[in-house]
């Protein structure tokens, strides 16, 4: 075992414990704490991906601020049900095994392709992925309307939680 | 070297363990809570597929960072739905919140 | 490849070490003497008020919630702002019409209040 793989399995084991707590335990700031763990997992595959830009991201958006709104989010509505009572439906047997059967089947499905195992050629020198990525996102021929696009839903997104959230006085 | 294998696995138990949140779940943010590790999940694939695949193109790093704009978009108007909800009704048990107008 | 990583790999590592050094020191060494007063939530010395648990105003979560959009912002401009010199004009065009996009968000939420703090 190289020590790569010796990372990405830490890794891994790391993320899906706290994903495994993110979706069981009772107290919901705990929860988001066990996200923030999650999102710090991915952004290591990122890492072990040759991906440090999107790494990076991960850290800075995910982290430090989605993972900070759901806390806001928890501490503004937290009184009701705070840890009394069952946190899981009455159904979440169904739920497990509905999951359980998505796992096992995104496992056949893609265990039947011929490119499972595939290993991964190496990065090509000289190339920067940053800078592609740059390039990418605005040439015509490339990305430049799903990248405008992204602001128009961005802009609806801000409108839309601002008039939802915000209550006149 | 970690064969593509690896990645694939743990994008598909990461999302199930979600999708099992999303599901199981009753409070309304844990199943956002959910929904963000389902998109992670996503994103794993997403820039697996693209360290594995034809690296001159792009496609699988533009594609991750358009699900970072979305999920920004999605957790913002979804938290601030929860908020007024739990404004009016004060709950935020997603099966009590099963009348669109009242 | 990955060795240029390892100076983050050492900083958590020894920045939980650290952390939990510190802990575990204390409850060994640390003289325990529990009394209300001590258990009491600290508030810079002055006794506390109600619950530490009560609801925040939604400012915070509206402050936390721009702060997101305009931080998704920074990822489209990174990239773009490496190859500004060699995208010219073009380029400029479209990053200046991706921000006035948003920047009608922007002019939204300064119109409705919602940056306002009282």
């Amino acid at each position: 075992m190289t020590p790569l793989q010796l990372v990405f399995l830490l890794t891994a084991a790391l993320t899906l414990v706290a994903a495994f707590r993110v979706v069981t335990t009772r107290n919901l700031v705990h929860a988001a704490l066990w996200l923030v763990v999650t999102l710090f997992g991915v952004a290591v595959l990122f890492v072990l991906l040759n991906a440090p830009f999107l790494a990076v991201v991960q850290v800075v958006v995910y982290i430090g601020a989605i993972a900070v709104l759901f806390i806001f989010a928890i501490m503004l509505t937290r009184r009701e049900m705070r840890d009394q009572g069952a946190q899981l439906n009455k159904g979440w047997w169904a739920a497990a095994l509905v999951s359980l059967l998505t796992f096992g089947g995104l496992f056949w499905l893609t265990r039947s392709w011929d490119g499972f195992t595939r290993t991964a050629a190496p990065l090509p020198t000289g190339q920067d992925t940053l800078s592609a990525l740059g390039k990418a996102l605005v040439s015509p021929d490339a990305f430049v309307l799903p990248f405008e696009i992204a602001s128009v839903l961005l802009l609806a997104a801000l409108v839309g939680a601002v008039y939802v959230a915000y209550r006149e006085k | 070297m970690i064969p593509l294998s690896w990645y694939l696995i743990l994008s598909a138990a990461l999302f199930s363990l979600g999708l099992f949140g999303v599901l199981a779940r009753k409070n309304a943010v844990a199943i956002l809570l959910g929904i963000e590790l389902m998109l992670n999940a996503v994103n794993v694939n997403l820039v697996a597929f693209w360290r594995y695949g034809n690296l001159t193109s792009i496609a699988g790093q533009v594609f991750a960072i358009i699900v970072f704009a979305v999920s920004a978009a999605e957790v913002a108007v979804g938290l601030a739905l929860v908020i007024s909800v739990y404004r009016r009704r004060k709950t935020i048990v997603a099966d009590e919140i099963d009348m669109l107008k009242w | 490849m990955l060795l240029q990583y390892i100076a983050i790999a050492i900083l958590i590592f020894l920045s939980t070490a650290l952390a939990g050094l510190v802990i575990v020191l204390g409850e060994l060494f640390g003289p325990r003497v529990k009394t209300n007063v001590k258990s009491m939530p600290y508030e810079s010395g002055m006794t506390p008020i109600g619950p530490g648990t009560r609801r925040m105003p939604v400012r915070f979560y509206l402050i936390a919630m721009l702060f997101i959009l305009f931080d998704i912002e920074i990822i489209f401009l990174l990239p773009w702002a490496v190859v500004f010199r060699k995208l010219g004009v073009f380029g400029l065009v479209e990053m200046l019409i991706f921000i006035l996009i948003l920047l009608v968000g922007y002019l939204y939420a300064w119109k409705k209040g919602a940056l306002e703090w009282e």
